[in-house]
């Protein structure tokens, strides 16, 4: 389909005539810059004294309300921003790689040998992606906590757990399209399983691989409930970090909020900008396989 | 081949199933349990049948975050289908800076639901301040159509770019054939381009469907359910019986197998419906 679809990009020529193209794109500029306004004017209250951000929030920061950086410095402190930009680092790339590996391993394994067992094992599987949070919170909270994994490496545990679902099931649907050939040579000549498994089937599951890092990256990264119930406020990531803003203290200090808020967009734009093309075709791949 | 695997199967499956014991199979079944019986926390829980579901559907908090989840979840999938299907019939018209549009209409998707709430806050209550003197917790319809101009924010161009797809799979010699034979832009549109991205579609339908109907963290940093619980949606009420009502605890665990349910009838619908298509093709 990704092929089809480039050609069909190439070949699209202008289907309109000069006057439509020019009002199209006069309503679409309009349009974007309407879509881009909440996060400019959350930039610019940011630079704004706390006092004048609920009554005034639409008006440019003047000399009267200009505060400089104060609130960036300010809300960090509060917040403990750069620990948990820290914690939120650490969580998605370290439950991202165990995600992606142990899952393509998984679903390598339970689609190449045909038993009772292994179907049981994949539909248990795609049975767990229909199942929604709040149906296991609570206890899977409690388990959490006997087994000492209320810290920032147990719950990426939790992550591999609850979050194998969708990848074992999107490597599984892959694994079916790959020829079996190649791994029947290479295990004759004498590669075993794992040998065979990384040199040859892994490579080839590359596409997905970054499907099922991207689509579980978004996740772990923008997770707030999970994480605040595992981990509580004491290791607490960039959405806990947030809303702690507001529950820490009786009225919400806007000025922090707001560049707090700057400071939790900045990296996904950057990620996003470098990265665009392989995020939007994993999040279509995602949503059209998933 | 099948020997070898076998024997290395422990090595490839363990770590995953270890970890999908621990983090679902066990919490599933437990929460199941436990929604049948008394508990405070899980160790002294004492069964008791289906009192927690009773208590559920006779609790007013219940009723009406289902109610308002439903409304919610209608308004907000017609709304964004709608307009992502038309943002994507003007993406696909080879117009110049198409890229860029794209770019800047699928962004606020990847932003997290907690920031997005928050963002949104500050507008929505500082246009409400200036038009009706209040903010978005006096009425709970405040509450409502914010979080239906959010979903919206975030939603419209993840769907779009999966409808700009199928508009592209469309063959361009049908919408030529189309052309020749004297039809308008609309019976071109509603008889050639609409069918042939049913698939599309299905997909964006089940997505919104199921995104609304689970939406937490937007909902918390929104409303917080706010005036008076009025606009907690269902993730959010069994949320708060768990965690703000000591002694309800168990009624917490029934609602959230009430919300699986639901939520599964409505995936295995699209299941249902999507097989049946790759059938007909």
């Amino acid at each position: 389909m990704a092929k089809k679809k480039q050609t069909a990009n190439e070949i699209e020529a202008p289907q309109v005539s000069k006057a439509q193209g020019i009002i199209i794109g006069l309503f679409l500029t309009i349009l974007s810059i309407l879509f881009l306004a909440p996060i400019l004017i959350v930039l610019l209250n940011s630079f704004k004294s706390k006092l004048y951000i609920s009554s005034e929030p639409f008006k440019l920061p003047d000399a009267n309300t200009f505060v400089g950086l104060s609130n960036y410095t300010d809300g960090a402190v509060k917040i403990g921003f750069f620990q948990s930009f820290g914690w939120s680092l650490f969580i998605t790339v370290f439950a991202v790689v165990v995600i992606v590996l142990f899952t393509a391993m998984t679903a390598w394994i339970i689609t190449r040998i045909k038993s009772k067992f292994t179907s049981f094992l994949y539909y248990f599987f795609v049975f767990a992606m229909i199942v929604p949070f709040q149906m296991v919170m609570f206890t899977m909270t409690f388990v959490a906590n006997r087994l000492h994994l209320d810290n920032p490496v147990g719950i990426i545990i939790i992550y591999l757990g609850f979050g194998s679902g969708l990848s074992v099931f999107m490597f599984s649907g892959f694994v079916k399209a790959i020829p079996i050939a190649m791994e029947e040579a290479a295990m004759i000549d004498g590669c075993n399983p794992l040998q065979t498994f990384f040199s040859i089937v892994f490579p080839m599951l590359k596409p997905t691989a970054i499907t099922v890092a991207i689509l579980n990256a978004m996740w772990v990264w923008n997770d707030y409930l999970l994480p605040y119930l595992i981990l509580g406020t004491e290791h607490k990531t960039i959405p806990i970090a947030i809303q702690y803003l507001r529950g820490g203290y009786g009225s919400v200090d806007m000025g922090a909020m707001m560049a707090m808020l700057v400071l939790a967009i900045v990296p996904i734009i950057i990620f996003y900008l470098t990265c665009q093309k392989y995020i939007i075709k994993g999040v279509v791949a995602g949503a059209v396989k998933g | 081949m099948q020997k070898a695997l076998k024997k290395y199967f422990p090595i490839f499956a363990l770590p995953t199933l270890i970890a999908f014991v621990i983090a679902f199979v066990v919490p599933f079944f437990m929460g199941i349990y436990l929604s049948l019986c008394k508990f405070r926390t899980v160790t002294n829980a004492e069964f008791i049948g289906l009192g927690n579901y009773a208590k559920a559907f006779a609790n007013k908090d219940f009723l009406n975050a289902l109610l308002f989840t439903v409304k919610f979840t209608v308004v907000s999938v017609i709304t964004i289908n709608v307009l992502a299907f038309l943002l994507a019939l003007l993406l696909t018209k080879g117009i110049k800076g198409t890229n860029i549009f794209r770019t800047v209409f699928f962004m606020p998707n990847l932003i997290g639901g907690i920031v997005l709430g928050y963002i949104w806050q500050l507008i929505i209550n500082g246009i409400l301040l200036k038009v009706v003197g209040q903010d978005i917790y006096y009425n709970p319809s405040y509450g409502f159509w914010g979080l239906i101009i959010l979903m919206n924010w975030q939603q419209i161009g993840y769907m779009m770019i999966i409808y700009v797809a199928g508009i592209q799979n469309v063959p361009p010699e049908l919408i030529e054939a189309a052309k020749i034979d004297g039809a308008t832009t609309w019976q071109t549109l509603k008889s050639v381009i609409v069918p042939m991205v049913m698939s599309s579609f299905t997909i964006c339908m089940f997505l919104t469907l199921t995104n609304s109907f689970k939406l937490f963290d937007q909902n918390l940093a929104l409303t917080a359910g706010l005036p008076a619980r009025k606009t907690a949606m269902l993730a959010l009420d069994i949320y708060n019986t768990f965690y703000g009502r000591t002694g309800w605890e168990g009624v917490g665990q029934a609602k959230a197998v009430v919300f699986f349910v639901i939520v599964a009838v409505i995936s295995l619908t699209q299941l249902v419906i999507t097989r049946s298509k790759e059938v007909e093709n």
